[in-house]
């Protein structure tokens, strides 16, 4: 349950997609503690004023989110996050991309649609990613250059199938995004 | 009933952590207890925790047998992050409790240390 008391280093990566994509499941494979879950309060402004306060009108929502932890070496561990991608979550983001290697995108090639505001979140905080093709039943169905042109994703953007339930698989996908990282250091 | 001025505030365990606080201090700065701060209990001061609120107090005594990002530490106790970052602050600040900043981008966006990430993570598929 604790960390080696060496630990010095934590690092951290995103798992990001649509409800449903096999964030929990990737992250249950990799994990070696039983993932835990936060639950925070995330501030959403809807529209107009309060018109007696004349304060804008804002809201508190409870989400919960599920996270992972991996030792690496004695002195360095990964922390994955699941994050939910939709733009009220924004709040979240924030913190959470800051220092982190990047961010691994889970697609569901079925309802690549549902990627879009995922992937314009990944952008906006300027996180380097990796596509994660979740295939679900372990067959892959469609060419990956197709799901890259379907997605208009650049050339160098990494995409590979990932077997979310698998822990080879879904650790061969966070190396590919770690070495697209440092493929991009100067 | 009292007079309201001599009577000592009574407040809910939930509410005293957030009065503390507030009481003039400043909202610790979100990324100094951010989720992958590392914590654990200044050695010796395990004893201290009983004059703490029960949350408080909760927190001190997961920390005081080993180390926690704050995440596992509201993970695991079930409190809201935001509850645990202002309880932890105010722990690191009296003294009881050391954290680690988390890692900055200059650090983990280092070559031998992404490198060292790439291996640890290899192991995994050794096994
Ligand atoms: N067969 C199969 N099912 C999967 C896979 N990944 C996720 N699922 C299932 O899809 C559902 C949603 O997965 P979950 O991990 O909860 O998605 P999340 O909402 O992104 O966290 C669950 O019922 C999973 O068991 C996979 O790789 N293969
Ligand atoms: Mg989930």
């Amino acid at each position: 349950m604790y960390l080696d008391p060496r630990v010095t280093t934590a690092v951290k990566v995103l798992v990001v997609g649509p409800f449903g994509v096999g964030k929990t499941t990737y992250i249950g494979s990799l994990s070696e503690i039983v993932p835990l879950r936060t639950e925070e309060e995330i501030t959403e402004a809807s529209e107009g004023y309060d018109d007696l306060s004349n304060m804008p009108d804002k809201t508190t929502t409870t989400v919960a989110m599920d996270f992972g932890r991996r030792t690496l070496n004695e002195q360095l561990v990964l922390y994955l996050f699941g994050t939910p991608g939709q733009e009220r979550f924004k709040e979240m983001w924030e913190e959470l991309s800051r220092g982190a290697l990047g961010a691994l995108v889970l697609v569901d090639p079925d309802r690549l649609d549902e990627a879009f505001p995922v992937l314009d979140l990944v952008e906006k905080f300027g996180l380097t990613m990796t596509i994660g093709v979740n295939t679900k039943d372990g067959m892959p169905k469609y060419d990956l250059d197709e799901i890259r042109e379907a997605l208009h994703l650049p050339d160098e953007i990494p995409v590979v199938n990932v077997d979310a339930r698998d822990q080879q698989s879904s650790a061969k996908a966070l190396i590919t995004l770690v070495q697209h990282l440092m493929s991009t250091l100067v | 009933m009292h007079d309201d001025q001599e009577t000592p505030l009574e407040l809910t365990s939930e509410l005293v952590p957030l009065f503390v606080i507030a009481k003039g201090r400043a909202l610790p700065a979100d990324h100094e207890y951010s989720r992958t701060a590392l914590v654990t209990a200044q050695e010796g001061m395990s004893a201290a925790a009983r004059t703490l609120t029960p949350e408080a107090r909760e927190v001190m005594d997961l920390v005081s047998d080993g180390l926690l990002s704050v995440a596992e530490v509201a993970g695991r106790t079930q409190l809201p992050l935001g509850i645990v970052r202002i309880l932890i602050a105010h722990l690191a600040e009296v003294g009881l409790v050391f954290v680690r900043p988390p890692t900055p981008r200059a650090v983990s966006h280092d070559r031998a240390l992404l490198q060292a990430v790439v291996d640890g993570l290899q192991k995994t598929l050794g096994a």
